[in-house]
């Protein structure tokens, strides 16, 4: 393999594991504060297909990221008033969202389905760039790539070095003891939930507006559903799931590695590797069951309602 | 001038009124007992108090002034404390951080200072604690001084305990009650809730007494005797307790030899070398504090979890292998401990309930269900054991704790086991049912069944088992008669003070590295 | 202002209202959605709920989608009732068709239609092994079944994909991604020839029965019941819980590559890339619409079918995107969970004077 060609898949692998962080970095804090939200998948969705349309109506991207966000938030505030303020079984009350999201965006999309626009362009940092190898999939990335980075060291600060984050782990364990704290418990899951919603559908936006500037039906092709497994296999830990997402990105561009090396094989039996990848992680995760008990925030999935 | 003083305090739930126009008044520097049973509505009490609960009306004088109580944080601002039965501590969090939580933000912003601090405030009261552990590593009594430390750090006027010993062992009892009075000579007012006469008597100042969410009776525990303070506590109606015949056991039904055990949940206790033999027409006694291995012994013994073959031998069969129906089948019967969501499924109706543990009785044909047996049997336990319910259809949840344990203990009995394993029988249960059980196991006993009872309750312990053990990290004391062992000898046991090597008297649980 | 309290009991009566106020809710903001695109919506609601079976030709076709939801739903309503949350029906009920259209390829000159036998045997099996390894994943090595059982979705249709753009590809077929034409006989038979529902309803209808009586009448249902309602009661009681995985699982899986094969060896007629609309996805709102009860499913499915139907009606009619469909179906679960709520708990008054007196009184003294 000649430099060039690892040089792309360094590149490609950051582009395409950027969607998997996003959305797993949401996913992690919901999860941290007790709230296990399935409906990931239909957040993005509804972030890809409502950033895509607002770049098309608008012509600024800057306004489509913002939509993409505002729609995952949107779509998030609809799990967390069922599953939060009505109690609803959470694992029940995401797959409606997933689905729910499926059906509305392929609905808002139905009309800009083939239409192109110019995507995220990239933001070249000069001089590091230059670097060989590394220099270009660190440093000739978009924005939202760099933002991604940004994100792990400002979560990794607030989980491990702030009073927020210690009552978001709080909540996450028993939140009757954090209500009996004082804490807040429902507005820490919502607030937890709304920046899932909204990692989600920025993550959903990368897709549409930056990865692959266009929309499609199911675009997102179970990419919330891969980051709900990243989420556990990192052990609910930031630095891991950047690490995880990067790998799944190597398992989707795999394309890109076989044609470099001249091997011919179905991209339909290629498609199937992240998915085939994710349940391999799943199993390798069984291995060490007791650890994943200690890792995983106790109320995981536990509906709460204060007594009054 | 009194630091607290409720007037007309009421509190409403569906279905129940826990709180009805209850007056109490606590003095400082005054250590003020709260009784009644289970269900009485102490806890919703404690609970307005903390500002957890929001009363329906009555009012709240809090030295001399009227305030209402906004929220757990207000009430700590006030320098109210509260001390749960059930701690409400953060498992996977370091004791600092676990304080730090309750504190405001500006004091847990050092953690370095706060973990001083810490260590200072368990020093002057003699409650040893490390900062830097996280909880669930500490025993029951060490997470109990997290919960009494994180009270003692803020400018404290009133502690509410919340049935503080129930998770002690009676030396333990001792060093809290010390740490107690020196709180209270230093004028901080105390609110004790708990239902054991005897311990109210030995600490406390004053008591209250609260029957079915009204006020029974005021009295000076020192001055009256712990048979009146009883019948304030159930009303005139209800029998107390009273003394069964000990007996000697007849031939071996249980044996347990060399039983090592260690699940793969990380928060479990290990057993270890634990030898046991339960014979025919008697009860065994095992005493202990939570999470000592009991809870891992009652599963080894019910098949919910497995181990080698001849580890466990009933009736000179060898069943440590063996999965929970094949048990039954032999002869075994088990109330376990959680009743809704282990005992009973919660939201299935009594008649499936009955199935649950029951089809060995013939209520099963060629995998399809005997629907007519099943109700039969189902009425038969109703009825013989006193369950009050809506009927068989009725769910589970919706009975009280102390019918929906006559029920269980009911279904198991009516299998005419060779060996019953029961564990904490009337815990939570109140009176009238707890002596109504108490009778079914000597009646089982003296049938001539063998029975094993698990339980934290050393006063039950002591007046229905013949013969008594203790467990402590996963070890079993050696077992004696009843008449022979005292109670500082079993609180010593529960200690784990009967392994030749050596350990702490004061951590009863495991360590975890 | 209005307060929410926990029923005593949880409430029969709303269980059995919940479906029916999510359906009004749904109709109502269905309308609005209708009004604010400019339609009609009184109009509109009528070619999606009415127009489509105003004849017997939409009645059968009706009953063409209820089949394979039927059959899935009954399927996963073992599942759902363990609480093993498969949400791999899709997954299987490609695998059934894939693996039954497989094995008519084999037969494309067949005169008998005793050639059926094996196909459809086929197509569930391959249902069946797909939900097996979701089963063995769960059983063996404890892996989430959601996660799984969603990326086996994936998997199969990539493996549709695969066979109908390579191995089971038409050499004669200009090449376009689709099988050839099954033989004839290789077709299930038609109820009537002017319709093309098939006898695959029947299939449905009799998994509803069999299931239905080995949930209320038998040991093993009982098991299965109680696993999922407390599984510590579960294992209390002795029941093998991995045993009662793989049962469910693996029956989920024939039912739903029954439904898969069903469908391609009838209306269908060929391997094509996409052979379900969602079934597998939708018959999951089938159950819990359906109370998990198997008339509840019923009806249900004839619901959902309907959507699918009315999705096609407005397109045709009123030129809107099809997958309005999904977005009913979507807002159907959402507004049965919302309304399920009602189940355990109740909305009360609460009188804002009555507040404000224990306030007074309690600062008053």
């Amino acid at each position: 393999m000649d430099i060039d060609l690892i040089t792309n898949i360094l590149y490609a692998t950051i582009r395409t594991g950027t969607p998997l962080i996003l959305v797993a970095f949401g996913e992690m804090i919901c999860e941290k504060s007790g709230v296990l939200n399935l409906g990931q998948e239909g957040m993005m969705l509804m972030g890809a297909v409502v950033g895509f349309v607002a770049a098309v109506v608008s012509g600024s991207l800057m306004i489509a990221i913002l939509m993409a966000i505002l729609a995952g938030i949107c779509m998030s505030l609809l799990f967390g008033f069922l599953s939060i303020t009505l109690v609803s079984n959470q694992v029940a009350s995401g797959l409606a969202l997933t689905i729910f999201g499926g059906g509305l965006s392929a609905f808002i999309g139905a009309n800009y389905v083939g239409i192109g626009i110019e995507g995220v362009p990239p933001l070249v940092i000069p001089v590091l760039s230059d670097i060989p190898i590394i220099g270009k999939a660190l440093f000739q990335q978009d924005i939202l790539v760099y933002f991604s980075f940004l994100m792990a060291g400002i979560l990794f600060f607030v989980l491990t070095r702030t009073r927020l984050g210690l009552n978001l782990r709080a909540v996450g364990e028993n939140p009757e003891a954090a209500n009996s704290m004082g804490i807040h418990v429902h507005g820490i899951r919502y607030m937890a939930v709304m920046f899932g919603g909204a990692m989600a559908g920025l993550a959903g936006g990368y897709l549409s507006l930056a990865y692959t500037p266009l929309w499609s039906d199911g675009m997102t092709a179970g990419k919330g559903w891969i980051a709900l497994a990243l989420v556990v296999f990192a052990s609910w830990k930031v630095g891991r799931i950047m690490l995880g997402a990067y790998l799944f990105g190597i398992a989707s561009i795999m394309h890109l590695i076989l044609q470099g090396t001249g091997f011919e094989i179905s991209p339909s039996l290629l498609a199937m590797l992240p998915y085939v990848a994710t349940i391999f992680v799943l199993v390798l995760l069984s291995s060490n069951q007791s650890k994943a008990k200690l890792n995983a925030p106790m109320s995981l999935g536990v509906a709460y309602r204060p007594q009054l | 001038m009194n630091r607290l003083a409720l007037t007309g305090i009421c509190k409403q739930y569906p279905g129940c009124m826990a709180n009805d126009g209850v007056d109490l008044t606590v003095g400082e520097g005054e250590i003020h007992a709260l009784l009644g049973e289970n269900g009485a509505g102490k806890s919703t009490l404690m609970k307005i108090i903390y500002g957890v609960v929001k009363p329906d009306a009555g009012a709240f004088l809090w030295e001399g002034k009227p305030i209402t109580v906004s929220g757990p944080s207000h009430a700590r601002r006030l320098g109210i404390g509260m001390v749960f039965q059930h701690f409400s501590l953060f498992e996977t969090l370091t004791v600092v951080e676990n304080i730090a939580l309750s504190l405001p933000k500006a004091q847990s912003r050092d953690m370095m200072a706060l973990s001083s601090r810490i260590s200072d405030v368990s020093q002057h009261y003699g409650m040893a604690l490390d900062p830097q552990r996280y909880v669930h590593t500490l025993s029951v009594g060490e997470q109990q001084r997290v919960e009494i430390v994180r009270c003692l750090l803020q400018d404290i006027k009133l502690l509410i305990l919340d049935e503080p010993t129930s998770v002690l062992t009676p030396q333990e009892v001792k060093g809290l009650f010390a740490t107690l009075n020196q709180l209270a000579s230093e004028g901080c007012s105390i609110l004790f809730i708990s239902h054991k006469l005897d311990e109210v008597t030995e600490l406390c100042h004053s008591a209250t007494i609260l029957r079915q969410g009204k006020v029974s009776g005021h009295c000076d525990p020192q001055q009256v005797s712990s048979h009146d303070i009883a019948r304030l506590m159930v009303g005139d109606d209800t029998p107390l307790n009273q003394d069964y015949q000990k007996v000697e056991g007849g031939s071996v039904v249980l044996d347990i030899a060399d039983l090592n055990f260690k699940s793969d949940d990380p928060f479990a206790c290990e057993i270890k070398q634990l030898h046991l033999k339960v014979k025919s027409g008697e009860i065994l006694g095992i005493a202990g504090v939570a999470g000592n291995g009991q809870d891992e012994l009652m599963r080894l013994l019910s098949g919910e979890e497995t181990t080698s073959a001849d580890a466990i031998r009933l009736l000179n069969k060898n069943i440590g292998a063996l999965e929970p129906i094949a048990r039954r089948q032999l002869g075994f019967a088990f109330v376990p401990e959680e009743r809704l969501g282990r005992g009973a499924v919660p939201d299935m109706s009594l008649e499936k309930n009955t199935l649950l543990s029951s089809a060995h009785l013939g209520l099963v044909k060629n995998g399809w269900i005997n629907i007519e047996k099943v109700k039969n049997l189902g009425q038969h336990i109703l009825d013989k054991y006193k369950v009050k319910s809506a009927g068989l259809h009725a769910q589970a949840k919706s009975l009280s704790g102390g019918n929906l344990q006559k029920f269980i203990l009911g279904r198991e009995i009516e299998q005419d086991p060779k060996l019953l394993a029961c564990s904490h029988p009337t815990w939570g249960v109140d009176i009238g049912a707890a002596v109504l059980i108490r009778h079914a196991l000597i009646a089982l006993r003296d049938k001539g069944a063998a029975i094993i009872v698990v339980s934290e309750d050393i006063d039950e312990l002591y007046q229905i088992c013949d013969r008594l053990c203790a467990i402590c990290d996963g070890q079993l004391s050696p077992i004696k008669n009843t008449q022979d062992i005292n109670i500082e000898q079993l609180g010593q046991w529960m200690a784990g003070q009967f392994k030749s090597s050596d350990q702490p008297a004061v951590t009863g649980a495991p360590e975890y590295v | 202002m209005f307060k929410l309290e926990k029923r005593p009991f949880d409430s029969k009566v709303m269980s059995y209202c919940s479906p029916l106020i999510a359906l009004v809710l749904t109709l109502f903001f269905g309308g609005l959605l209708f009004a604010s695109l400019g339609h009609n919506p009184f109009e509109a609601l009528y070619t999606f709920f009415i127009m489509p079976l105003s004849d017997a030709y939409g009645l059968t076709e009706l009953g063409m989608k209820v089949a394979p939801l039927l059959l899935c739903a009954m399927g996963l309503s073992i599942c759902f009732k363990a609480k093993i949350w498969n949400i791999g029906a899709e997954g299987q009920f490609i695998m059934g068709g894939l693996g039954g259209g497989f094995m008519a390829l084999q037969f494309l000159n067949a005169e008998s239609s005793w050639v059926l036998l094996p196909i459809l045997l086929f197509g569930a099996l391959c249902g069946l092994a797909w939900a097996g390894l979701a089963a063995l994943l769960k059983t063996k090595f404890h892996a989430n079944e959601i996660l799984t059982t969603i990326m086996l979705n994936y998997i199969a249709l990539n493996a549709l994909l695969w066979g109908v753009h390579g191995p089971l590809k038409d050499p004669n077929g200009f090449n376009f991604p689709e099988s050839a034409m099954f033989a004839d006989a290789a077709i299930l038979p038609l109820l009537h020839q002017d319709y093309r529902l098939t006898i695959a309803i029947f299939f449905g209808l009799f998994a509803m029965v069999a299931i239905w009586t080995l949930l209320s009448r038998s040991w093993l249902g009982f098991q299965i019941q109680v696993l999922g309602e407390d599984k510590a009661a579960a294992h209390y009681a002795g029941f093998k819980e991995n045993k009662l995985v793989w049962f469910a699982l693996l029956m989920c899986g024939a039912l739903a590559g029954l439904a898969g094969v069903s469908e391609v060896v009838g209306p269908i007629g060929q391997l094509i890339p996409y052979i379900s609309p969602g079934y597998g996805y939708a018959a999951i709102i089938v159950v819990f619409l359906g109370r998990m009860h198997p008339l509840g499913i019923l009806l249900a499915s004839m619901l959902m079918g309907l959507t699918y139907m009315g999705g096609e009606m407005v397109q045709i009619e009123m030129s809107l995107p099809k997958s309005i469909t999904g977005l009913f179906q979507g807002m159907l679960l959402f507004f049965l969970l919302a309304s399920d709520l009602l189940i355990s708990y109740r909305i009360i008054k609460v009188k804002k004077e009555n507040t404000n007196q224990s306030a007074t009184a309690s600062s008053a003294v």
